[in-house]
């Protein structure tokens, strides 16, 4: 009796050597990147690269949790990702254009009163869409905090009612991808719209320059940013590593393989779905959230229903149900695409024909996606496997 | 004596075939019995009506010392009241070990916060040790359940009944696909089970039935054709013709 229990609890242990190792190598990874950077190794721009590529993959790890735990393809996710950038954007951008006007107004012999600033910063972010009135939407674009209660609450809101409606009419497998796709649509084509208060297919821009830090260089605030991203993927991977350990865990998987057979063992299914497409939701959204600082604009093409489908490629050619296997996977993926599409690699010419990498990385990108598919089903995450001498299929 | 399941004279019928006529059938707390019979004979039928899968056309069915009528109510109430059913062919999570599939089939509050928070505790794993020595699997917890042979899937199905701690076990055909050893040992499970509780066993493998030693109902035609002990219905003249005899 004693003895298996002992076994148990090693069982656990060696999860949890597995992810302190995890977060190590990342800890180390990080460290000597910025002792890279500290000695002029890695430009601003590369540093905003790898930043943005860890938001990315801070995404590419609420999808494996959603699609490789729960076995949901939502291909819907990345409008919960330029949402989250929208939301921390229209703080941004108002108190930036604020801090403008003031600074601009400091020459006049009068002060300007409040509606004239309020005026000022209408005429600046919206004289592009034709509109100088700041729209109501943007009642809360003056308070950091509230806006970023945003960031959670607004995907969190959507998503939840998206969820309740899909689910609760058991709309499952191929059908939840088509009904996720059109989501990411809709929201995409409202976003397009100019009259809805969000500056249209403009989007929102100057996202780089953060209010109240105008003092502090691009290549200093940049270092920052690439930080908070690091953080919260670590965050995030404790969080969701945490998640599947649980006996919730065990249900979530069970959903995946056979969701009749866990209803007859008395669970809601719906509810557990529910609670984690919105947790992945506003996992999303936050990388959102830190991803758009960096690049510094945010627009309606970000939600486009493509996006979505890139990042269920990059958790499959990751490996989908390993968290690690999604970051790998995103990492990978997305730099390799900076790399192909970045104009650094001259184009062949063969013949008469130009090889131009920019153009020829999709139909790259495409080939590798069946080819993982047919010959590596497990992903890049599957060679890890061979480490672990006996692995328990998650 | 009372009884904890009481079927009384239903009758079923789809598209005019009669499935279920007029049967009568009741069980005690602690009691085992086989329910034997040709193909079509209205086993699995019977089934699903006492577990509020398939609704009659007539009759009852009442259950517990309160008389509670099963027929209005749907799968998961029957299932929530006590009612626990194995399925003939055997379901568990193969991607998981035996232990985690005992522990999500454990009595325990199901919402997503209950199983975030729920740590195993000393008094739960003991409750699982218990129940895998019950079905034979203690060495084999740590184990992908798919890995399991046939038959301890059969097991791990039905240890992932008790765990649920049901009142009355439906067990539709649990020999199908075991050797013979296997048989030996379900067939001894049972025995042990029925000391306990409620256990109504669907089969039609003679050898088992005669294995398990229990009273035996012979249907037929939707109907109880025989009822006795295994040395009575395998000599009823009746049982011969219609069944034994093919």
């Amino acid at each position: 009796m004693l003895g298996e229990k002992l076994t148990y609890w090693m069982n656990t242990q060696r999860s949890l050597v597995f992810t302190t190792s995890v977060i190590l190598a990342t800890v180390l990874a990080i460290t000597i990147f910025g002792e890279a950077y500290g000695l002029g190794l890695v430009s601003t721009s590369m540093v905003k690269t790898l930043g943005k590529t860890l938001a990315l993959c801070l995404a590419a790890l609420a999808l494996d949790l959603l699609w490789g735990y729960c076995g949901i393809l939502s291909l819907g996710h990345f409008a919960f990702f330029g949402l989250g950038g929208y939301m921390i954007g229209m703080w941004l951008m108002y108190d930036r254009t604020k801090d403008i006007v003031i600074n601009a107004s400091l020459t006049e012999p009068i002060p300007l009163t409040a509606l004239e600033i309020e005026e000022a910063i209408g005429t600046q972010i919206f004289g592009v869409v034709g509109g100088s009135e700041i729209p109501g939407i943007w009642w809360f674009a003056d308070y950091f905090w509230v806006q970023l209660a945003l960031v959670i609450l607004v995907p969190g809101v959507i998503a939840f009612v998206f969820g309740l409606l899909a689910f609760r009419s058991r709309v499952t497998g191929v059908y939840l991808s088509i009904l996720s796709q059109a989501l990411t649509l809709a929201i995409c084509l409202y976003l397009f719209q100019n009259d809805n208060g969000l500056r249209g297919n403009n989007g929102l821009s100057g996202l780089q320059n953060i209010p109240g830090f105008d003092h502090l260089s691009q290549a200093f605030i940049s270092l920052w940013f690439f930080w908070a991203s690091a953080f919260f993927l670590i965050i995030g991977y404790v969080g969701c590593k945490f998640l599947v350990g649980k006996k919730f865990g065990n249900v979530i998987r069970a959903i995946r393989d056979d969701e009749n057979r866990i209803r007859f063992l008395g669970y809601n299914v719906e509810r557990y779905k529910l609670f984690v497409f919105v947790y992945t939701a506003v996992i999303c959204s936050i990388a959102g959230a830190l991803y758009y600082p960096q690049a510094g604009i945010v627009n309606p093409t970000e939600l486009a229903p493509i996006a979505s489908i890139y990042l269920a490629v990059w958790v499959s050619i990751g490996g989908r149900g390993r968290l690690y296997g999604a970051i790998i996977g995103a990492a990978f993926v997305s730099l390799l695409s900076s790399f192909f599409t970045g104009g650094q690699l001259p184009d062949i010419k063969i013949g008469s024909f130009t090889f131009k990498w920019v153009d020829w990385w999709l139909v790259i990108l495409g080939l590798s996606f069946i080819l993982v598919t047919l010959f590596a089903p497990k992903g890049i995450g599957g060679v890890f496997d061979r480490f672990q001498n006996r692995r328990l299929e998650p | 004596m009372r009884q904890l399941l009481e079927v009384q004279g239903i009758s079923v019928s789809f598209d005019g075939f009669k499935a279920i006529n007029n049967l009568s059938f009741s069980i005690g707390d602690i009691d085992l019995r086989a329910i034997i019979g040709p193909n079509g004979a209205g086993k699995t039928t019977f089934m699903d009506i006492v577990t509020g899968k398939t609704r009659p056309d007539q009759g009852e069915v009442l259950w517990g010392n309160k008389n509670i009528s099963l027929l209005k109510r749907t799968e998961a109430e029957i299932a929530e009241l006590g009612i626990g059913r194995k399925f003939q062919k055997p379901t568990v999570f193969q991607n998981q070990t035996v232990k985690d599939n005992f522990l999500m089939a454990l009595k325990k509050n199901r919402s997503p916060l209950a199983t975030i928070t729920y740590k195993l505790t000393l008094d739960d794993m003991d409750r699982i040790m218990e129940i895998a020595k019950t079905v034979n699997l203690s060495a084999h917890l740590p184990r992908l359940s798919g890995e399991l042979s046939h038959g301890q899937k059969q097991w791990l199905e039905i240890g992932m009944l008790l765990l649920q701690d049901p009142k009355l076990l439906l067990i539709d055909e649990p020999a199908a696909g075991m050797t013979l050893k296997e048989r030996d040992d379900t067939a001894g499970l049972l025995r042990t089970l029925g000391s306990q509780r409620a256990v109504v066993v669907v089969e039609h493998d003679m050898k088992f039935i005669r294995n398990l030693d229990c009273r035996v109902t012979v249907l037929h035609e939707g109907g109880v054709l025989a009822e006795g002990n295994i040395d009575y219905v395998s000599n009823n003249k009746d049982v011969i013709d219609v069944y034994l005899g093919r």
